[in-house]
């Protein structure tokens, strides 16, 4: 397959770069020379924030390792759209098996590369939250615990959004999704359970984990940067808006992501070996009303029915997460090992 | 070399000389020797280069094994029983993907009941997921076929699967002939991949195919199974040359000159029917045998052939399909279509009950006589079963099956009041 | 084809004493077969291995029913297990136990099977004295050599080294070499009585 070179006009303004800035100091997204690993023509939806994300992070990693990548990527949006038959848009050695098990499988492809003295060749495992912290978490924790050497990057819709939306242990309380409607005395989802995956990632005591949005590119591009600087287990989540599932404007998508930061509701930080060692501070603090209203997945908290109280919660979390995480300037500073906001949650529950 | 070794660990050796870069493997009995003495074979150095990675499951088995394989990595596993179902998941990919990964099945039988004694339920369940599926006669040939599976594997892009009978086969010690590194070297060589993952020559596999070409890359999957058909025997000749012994090919006969009746069968129990057959033919029976060796592509026209003059045909097989009857019977059968021959399904051996040399006797004798239904279960405890039908007709908790059973057997402590 | 069985609880080595021994008459050149029979792995639960050897391939499969010989690791199972079903009439017996087989509550044997084959031999005694653990196994199989003659104290002392390294395999071979005189002399005994 020829390799085909972007073009600036197909990708946007984002990518073109600040050109106050020296080169080396820009995106690589700013490069006409990038990978392009995830080309043009693949069917995601307007304003899919996992596209960005994976043409992010994955030309990041292919400039980090000198273009010698290989991907394994779990069943799912990002899979469905970019390999439309009898199309590919990926420009990269790429194989998709089934939905739970990219990590297992990029630990046999790291295992292949290994036995063949291939040391400079990569590997990068990549899936939605369905496949990373469901259906996928038993090999997820395999590749971990083994500490192979694989980049597993999630890309977090927050639901199984290519069959549906349906809920899945990464929605957020109180969202509505195809099985969690916004209905009955407890509309959306269930406060109290889902699972954090970064800290349970920590928890297994990896060398580098790392949360990020689609909203900060240099943020994330260094983190991939750094992640792909190091040998053994890794572990990048990425917040990723679905304008479709989300019930969002698919312009919105960006400002959405930043939204989840500056509220608290998603922290945004660098862990090794298990503890928190960086933080993106909050740059500018806002309620957290102000993430949820543009999303109708969250209309039904507010409007004719308002639901004050479970936007209080809501505000609880998001300052819990501030405070554990020490994401204001001059708040906290984080928790070296935060404990996951379910465990207070199923506390604070009556018996 | 001449050893007296467990089949286990025949197997591991002659893997090991398979050279495979990747072996990835869970625990479950009877397969634990297995990648015991691989992991051993690695940690010594003794098999090197090749990773040796300890997974979390067996779905994640299959998976690494994929990975690698894509990766062009010569990939290994085994498993057996609740194993092979927990991945069949990743078996049907691996199939799909045409990845020649060898996977060593020590048969046992599914629960629930859980049992882990030696039947094939576990192989046969998966009969229909596109792997080439043998199946061994003694540790021998267990050994010999996995040598010919990665020849045959790699050159068609198909996995296999090479079943020996769990406990029976896996923890027995005979006699087995090693290869030497220079005779496999010879037979088996280095893994050519038809696709691979490289960044040199980047290629997307496993992309969704929808109905404008999925009855085509299943039809291909058929067609190289068909091809497998024409290969196999070739390879086991082949080995032969090579090695100077039979192993694999479709379907080997025994005394089936002149048999008006044939038993046919799968694994090691072909021994004890060769032994009966002998007494039987002694005693001036017309009977033979023929061992299924290959079952998936299934050797139709080989099997015909072989049968074309027998007057009946017993089938006897250690799986059971519920609610209908035989599992290779109805292959036989439909192999058979057409010809006059009466067809009998013994299911015997399941769970690990023994077939002995009086109950087959028992059996044939019954053929011949005529007195043997068209399906039936070898030794099986009719007391045992009725009593506990007419439990359940008296009362609607009659407890779980299993406990009432062994209960009426006397293995479980009565209750106190 | 001559058939053992041998009986004991697991922990007790039975399925090795079954491997060792087709080890040993491999190594006089017979095909010989050696397989277990036991539930989930349970130390103390009782546990059958079978050996078969012959001149001729074996291709039976089916457990040893009428066996040749029997070897009793545990006389506990004595009256719990019947491990003498199927026992042939000019059988050979040996049985772990310091003492005799009268004492044992086994005489009315003697009038089903032949006297001068059934013989008891403290193993576990002489392991513990050889090996320091009362593993029972290769003594037996020692026994068995000068019981039965069916196979050499050489080829049981050359088995046990192929399953046994340094100062275990030095151990049972001086267990089994212990047995093989007390067996042997125990014959003689019966020989002259």
């Amino acid at each position: 397959m020829s390799h085909q070179p972007v073009k600036f006009y197909q990708t946007g303004t984002f990518t073109v770069g600040n050109r106050l800035l020296t080169p080396e100091s820009r995106t690589v997204q700013a490069s006409e020379a990038r990978a392009n690993a995830l080309n043009s023509g693949h069917r995601a939806c307007q304003g899919c924030g996992e596209a960005l994300g994976a043409r992010y992070a994955i030309d990041a990693a292919m400039r980090a390792a000198n273009g010698r990548l290989i991907a394994a990527n779990a069943t799912g949006c990002l899979e469905v759209f970019s390999t439309p038959y009898p199309e590919s848009s990926w420009q990269i050695p790429w194989i998709h098996s089934l939905f739970g098990n990219a990590a297992a499988v990029a630990t046999g492809i790291a295992a292949a590369l290994k036995v063949r003295g291939e040391a400079q060749t990569r590997v990068i495992a990549q899936g939605g939250d369905g496949g990373t912290t469901d259906i996928g978490f038993g090999c997820l924790s395999g590749m971990f615990e083994r500490n192979d050497d694989v980049l597993y990057i999630c890309y977090d819709n927050e639901a199984y959004m290519n069959t549906g939306v349906q809920r899945s242990s990464a929605t957020p309380p109180s969202a509505r999704t195809a099985t969690t409607p916004a209905q009955g005395a407890q509309p959306g989802n269930t406060f109290g359970q889902g699972k954090n995956v970064p800290l349970i990632a920590m928890a297994h005591g990896i060398p580098y984990v790392a949360t990020a949005t689609v909203a900060e590119l240099h943020d994330l591009e260094a983190k991939v940067e750094r992640a792909m600087a190091i040998r053994g287990a890794r572990y990048i989540h990425i917040l990723v808006p679905c304008p479709l599932g989300w019930g969002a404007a698919s312009q919105d998508t960006i400002r959405l992501a930043r939204l989840a930061k500056e509220s608290g509701l998603f922290p945004v930080f660098e862990a090794e070996f298990g503890e928190v060692t960086s933080v993106s501070k909050i740059r500018r603090h806002v309620p957290v009303d102000d993430y949820l209203k543009p999303q109708r997945r969250f209309s039904h908290l507010f409007g004719p029915q308002a639901d004050p109280q479970t936007v209080a919660h809501l505000q609880r979390l998001a300052d819990r997460n501030i405070r554990r995480f020490g994401l204001l300037a001059d708040g906290d500073a984080p928790e070296r090992v935060p404990v996951p906001e379910q465990a207070d949650e199923r506390h604070a529950a009556p018996a | 070399m001449l050893e007296q070794i467990e089949g286990s660990r025949a197997v591991a050796q002659s893997v090991a000389l398979c050279r495979p870069e990747v072996v990835c493997a869970y625990p479950i009995s009877p397969q634990t020797h297995i990648v015991e003495a691989l992991s051993e074979l690695v940690k010594t150095g003794r098999l090197a280069p090749c990773e040796f990675i300890n997974v979390e499951s067996e779905f994640a088995a299959m998976s690494v094994a994929i990975g690698a394989s894509a990766a062009g990595a010569r990939a290994y596993t085994a498993t057996a029983s609740q194993g092979l179902l927990f991945m069949a998941e990743a078996i049907f990919n691996a199939s799909g993907l045409g990845l020649p990964i060898v996977m060593t099945v020590a048969n046992r039988a599914i629960g629930a009941p859980i049992n882990i004694w030696n039947d094939h339920t576990d192989s046969m369940s998966q009969r229909d997921c596109g792997w080439i599926q043998v199946f061994a006669e003694t540790n021998q040939e267990a050994g010999d076929l996995h040598l010919q599976a990665f020849r045959l594997g790699e050159e068609l892009s198909l996995p296999v699967m090479v079943c020996m009978d769990g406990f029976i086969l896996t923890h027995a010690y005979e006699r087995v002939d090693l290869p030497s590194q220079a005779q496999v070297d010879a037979f088996l060589p280095r893994y050519e991949p038809r696709q691979v993952l490289d960044p040199a020559e980047p290629v997307t596999i496993g992309a969704m195919v929808g109905p404008e070409a999925f009855m085509e890359v299943r039809y291909l999957a058929h067609a190289k199974q068909m091809q497998a058909l024409e290969r196999i025997p070739e390879i086991a000749a082949e080995f032969r040359a090579v090695f100077g012994r039979e192993a694999g090919g479709l379907v080997r006969s025994y005394r089936i000159e002149g048999a008006e009746t044939v038993v046919v069968a799968l694994g090691s129990v072909l021994g004890t029917l060769k032994d009966t057959v002998d007494e039987l033919r002694d005693a001036g029976m017309a009977v033979g045998v023929l061992g299924v060796t290959t079952f998936r592509p299934f050797p139709a026209a080989a099997v015909r052939e072989a049968l074309q003059g027998a007057r009946r045909v017993v089938v006897l097989e250690k799986s059971l399909a519920i609610g209908t009857g035989g599992i290779v019977a109805a292959n036989i059968k439909t192999a058979l279509a057409g010809l006059p021959a009466a067809i009998h399904t013994v299911v015997a051996g399941l769970g690990g009950r023994a077939i002995t040399r009086a109950s087959l006797a028992r059996t044939l004798h019954a053929a011949v006589d005529g007195t043997l239904e068209a399906l039936s279960f070898m030794d099986l405890d009719w007391g045992l079963v009725n009593r506990h039908l007419e439990r359940e007709r008296a009362r609607r908790r009659s407890g779980p099956v299993a406990e009432a059973l062994l209960r009426d057997v006397g293995t479980v402590a009565a209750r106190v009041s | 084809m001559f058939q053992i069985r041998i009986h004991g609880r697991g922990g007790q080595g039975v399925v090795s004493a079954a491997e060792m021994l087709s080890i040993a008459a491999f190594k006089e050149g017979r095909h010989a077969q050696a397989f277990p029979s036991f539930g989930s792995e349970r130390t103390g639960a009782p546990v059958v291995a079978f050996c078969r050897y012959d001149n001729a391939p074996i291709r039976l499969r089916e457990p040893v029913m009428e066996p040749d010989a029997l070897i009793i690791q545990d006389p506990t199972l004595l009256h719990q297990v019947d491990v003498f079903q199927g026992l042939r009439r000019d059988g050979f017996v040996l049985i772990n136990s310091s003492r005799s087989l009268a004492g044992l509550g086994l005489a009315e044997l003697f009038s089903r099977y032949r006297a001068d084959r059934m013989l008891t031999v403290p193993a576990s005694d002489l392991a513990l004295k050889h090996l320091k653990r009362p593993l029972p196994n290769a003594a037996l199989l020692g026994g068995f050599a000068a019981m039965s003659g069916e196979v050499t104290l050489a080829s049981v002392e050359s088995a046990i080294r192929a399953k046994f390294a340094g100062a275990v395999a030095d151990g049972n071979v001086a267990a089994a070499a212990a047995a093989y005189d007390v067996v042997q002399r125990e014959r003689t005994e019966l020989s002259h009585a």
